[in-house]
């Protein structure tokens, strides 16, 4: 299992600072200006707003397991040798959604509503893709 | 517009996989089946929308239609019962006198894969519609209390529906609940047999004001109601509220079509994944929130034995993936009592249900 042989993102304007600052194991989210909501992912205006007045944020990290699946049916040949491997739906404590894979844990263990953290583990390219596991 | 738009003619092709053709000759097939259905031929048509078919120019050159009202509508499934709804406002006002909706599919010849590829979240391959809904349905069983099991009288009362349907895909194929049960994980918490079929195929529909549909062959079945709510909130991942509050919205369907629930005698709920009939179910208030598996445990969708047979022809479960244009013709069908062993009996007016992030109803009757 290695995330170097992941899907390599899709980089775009909107969420290059995301994955530059993913390197430095941190991780960004927008906020919005006006409203103070935090969203993801990356967009060229405030979903609240519709206004293009935001900042990225360095979240927390921390954040809780609102549901997750296992995937038995292979889709990417680089995520042949994962398989099963678990995709959660992260609310991150700042309130948007984030889908990760749920790291250092077996999807045995997970239970809806646990604590989770953040982890910077790599990614495929030089790139890193955030995970989350249980909450340190 | 209650009642004032009609179904006129119906077409289905047959299901399975057909190599030697593709969408355009499938389209084509279904378009003429329906035409013959009513009694019009192409010259008479002069409106055209086209889904899932490449390019609605290259079918109307194919069909020899010329029409002043044409456009082509994304492929997704929600989008049969818009192309429904935009048909009817095009008649309605008067921009096209006879339109003809032809949705064509060849995704199992072509070996169609739903998911994979780059999206958002591909690097953490989370991939594939159905793995949206079975995130859903996982929190769903965390919220309220449901299980897989729960699903297993969806899948089941569907295939008892295709077995009584000689056209359907899984047609001579039944299954029980430990089979449903037994299935092959695909994403957990879903497994094979909740989730819908792949296959070739073609539907069309002519619809025209329900005063022209009169003269026309067969009996008209008029489009009472419609109702939409969008909710585009969570576009790249999965919804956190099952599409709860903009399926509640369209419960206007009913004052729309002046007919309330009473005097409906079935559904065709959109079945890409097992989930979404209960997420259905509970969105229109056929039961509370979280009681849909108890709502269906008993036979509820099965005809013969259930108050609400749903998708008589089998659905996208076990009839075919025709993405909600196959299951809008079966209730047409259904009220024009061509449905033989399927049949309900006396059949006044259906339900059209599909949940997703375009939430919408549609109640379908009998012209008097």
């Amino acid at each position: 299992m290695s995330l170097e042989n992941r899907p390599k993102p899709v980089i775009d304007n909107w969420n290059r600072p995301f994955f530059e600052a993913a390197k430095n194991d941190k991780l960004l989210v927008q906020k919005c200006r006006d409203t103070g909501q935090c969203f993801f992912p990356p967009a060229p205006v405030s979903p609240f707003t519709g206004r293009p007045h935001w900042d990225w944020i360095e979240a927390s990290g921390k954040g809780e397991l609102w549901s997750f699946v296992v995937f038995y049916q292979s889709y990417f040949e680089g995520m042949k040798d994962e398989l099963p491997y678990p995709v959660g739906m992260v609310k991150l404590a700042e309130g948007p959604f984030m889908l990760t894979n749920l790291w250092d844990m077996s999807p045995d263990d997970a239970v809806i509503g646990m604590k989770l953290s953040v982890r910077f583990p790599g990614g495929p390219d030089g790139l890193v893709l955030p995970q989350f596991g249980p909450e340190v | 517009m209650r009642d004032k738009v009609a179904f006129a003619g119906i077409g289905t092709t047959r299901y399975g996989s057909f190599p030697e053709t593709d969408s355009y000759g499938l389209g084509c097939e279904a378009l003429n089946i329906a035409l013959d259905d009513c009694g019009l031929k192409p010259s008479d048509i002069d409106g055209l929308i086209v889904s899932r078919i490449p390019s609605y120019e290259r079918f109307a050159e194919i069909m020899g239609i010329n029409p002043q009202y044409c456009l082509l509508t994304e492929t997704a499934g929600r989008f049969s019962g818009v192309s429904m709804a935009l048909a009817a406002n095009a008649l309605y006002s008067g921009a096209a006198k006879y339109v003809a909706l032809v949705y064509g599919n060849n995704g199992r010849s072509v070996r169609m894969r739903y998911g994979g590829g780059d999206s958002q979240w591909s690097p953490w391959g989370m991939t594939s519609p159905g793995a949206i809904h079975a995130m859903m349905w996982r929190r769903h069983m965390h919220e309220f209390g449901t299980t897989h099991a729960d699903l297993g009288p969806v899948a089941t009362a569907f295939r008892h529906h295709a077995c009584l349907n000689p056209d359907a895909v899984m047609h001579g194929r039944p299954i029980s609940l430990l089979d449903h049960d037994r299935s092959r994980p695909i994403c957990e918490p879903l497994q094979l047999l909740d989730y819908c079929l792949i296959n070739d195929g073609a539907v069309a529909w002519i619809m025209t004001t329900a005063e022209r549909a009169r003269d026309l062959k067969r009996p008209p079945v008029l489009l009472s109601g419609y109702a939409r709510q969008d909710n585009f909130t969570y576009r790249t991942s999965p919804p956190d509220d099952f599409w709860y509050p903009s399926l509640s919205a369209t419960r206007s369907v009913y004052d729309r079509a002046g007919i309330g629930r009473e005097d409906i005698q079935g559904l065709g709920i959109y079945d890409n994944f097992s989930p979404t009939v209960l997420f259905s179910l509970e969105g229109l208030g056929f039961c509370k929130q979280g009681e849909s598996g108890d709502f269906v445990r008993d036979g509820t969708l099965q005809l013969g034995t259930g108050r609400w047979p749903t998708n008589t022809s089998g659905g996208h479960l076990s009839d075919s993936y025709m993405q909600g244009w196959g299951i809008i013709a079966e209730c047409v069908r259904q009220l024009r009592d061509d449905c033989g062993d399927r049949q309900i009996p006396n059949a006044q007016a259906m339900q059209y249900i599909c949940a997703t992030n375009i939430a919408q109803s549609a109640i379908l009757r009998r012209a008097a």
